[in-house]
């Protein structure tokens, strides 16, 4: 299981599980720009895509990329607005 | 004579590209230009008048000198020098 | 400061005939020769002409092909598009990745995938990868 998650106060979690490509990192961006800068956020996704979008997003848009969890069938990725 | 003039004059490399068609003479000389030491020289001879401009485009983006492009009845014939580092 | 020559030429492979795939194949050896880093990006039903065991099956030709034009494709002696493939990997820096999208919509798996596709990736990664290139859609 993760090992962050249980220590950082995560201030939303998106369940993102089952939808295709590129929905969970929509959702994502969506929750960030409603969010406050210092805000955490936890997708969790089965999408294999996530994997290489969600990093490649967050690089170009300068979040910070908190931590990376692989779970059982799904992945958490717990992010962190910036600016 | 000194090694450095046998090099320049010498061909390192000879490639018989006739008879094969676009992009298969660049993509073939591309890979064996790898091979050769800076400075050591490669001869194709192609059939395709494609590789032509081909050749002569790719030198010039590489950095790779084409020191003769030359033609005799329908085969093409060009030398390449590696380039320095 | 980057030369022109040196930005990537990313494809976005969403046909899945021999032709186009051939066609696409060509580019990305030119673009590698050339020392200019290619991404594919594989959609649709090209995704499907990469699959393992699939590569060199008859993947027809577009509609566009007329009778005439049909059977002097089907005997031109070039290599075939995942040759000049492998050869443009041979060659330079070019970079397979199959649309995460697409493989959720037709159901595959990374394991039914040939082994020329180099990963999966999701639409934003391949932007990023496209980065200041040319990204072209065949």
């Amino acid at each position: 299981m993760s090992t962050l998650v249980g220590k950082l106060q995560i201030d939303k979690t998106i369940d993102a599980r089952g939808m295709a490509c590129p929905g969970p990192l929509m959702n994502l961006i969506g929750a960030i720009r409603q969010g406050q800068v210092g805000q955490v956020f936890e997708v969790l996704s089965s999408d294999e895509g996530s994997k290489t979008d969600i990093p490649a997003w967050l690089a170009k848009a300068r979040h910070d990329l908190v931590e990376v969890v692989q779970d059982n069938g799904y992945t958490h990725f717990v992010v962190r607005k910036a600016r | 004579m000194t090694q450095e003039m046998a090099m320049s004059i010498t061909i390192a490399m000879s490639l018989d590209l006739k008879g094969l068609s676009c992009p298969m003479p660049i993509i073939k000389t591309a890979k064996a230009m790898k091979q050769l030491a800076p400075g050591q020289l490669l001869e194709a001879f192609a059939t395709d008048p494609g590789s032509v401009p081909d050749f002569k485009a790719w030198a010039q983006t590489t950095g790779n000198p084409l020191v003769e492009s030359s033609q005799e009845g329908g085969v093409f014939r060009f030398v390449l020098r590696k380039k320095e580092i | 400061m980057v030369d022109d020559h040196e930005k990537p030429l990313s494809l976005v492979m969403f046909s899945g005939t021999d032709d186009k795939l051939t066609a696409a194949a060509v580019l990305a050896v030119g673009a590698a020769v050339m020392g200019r880093p290619v991404n594919l990006f594989l959609q649709y039903y090209a995704l499907d002409a990469f699959r393992a065991g699939r590569v060199n099956a008859d993947h027809a030709l577009s509609p566009e092909a007329t009778v005439s034009q049909a059977p002097l494709i089907r005997a031109h002696k070039g290599q075939h598009w995942s040759e000049l493939l492998k050869q443009a990997k041979d060659v330079g820096e070019v970079n397979i990745q199959a649309c995460a999208l697409s493989m959720d919509m037709f159901g595959i798996g990374r394991e039914d995938l040939d082994p020329i596709v180099d990963g999966i990736e999701g639409v934003a990664a391949f932007m990023a990868s496209a980065s200041d290139g040319q990204v072209v859609f065949i």
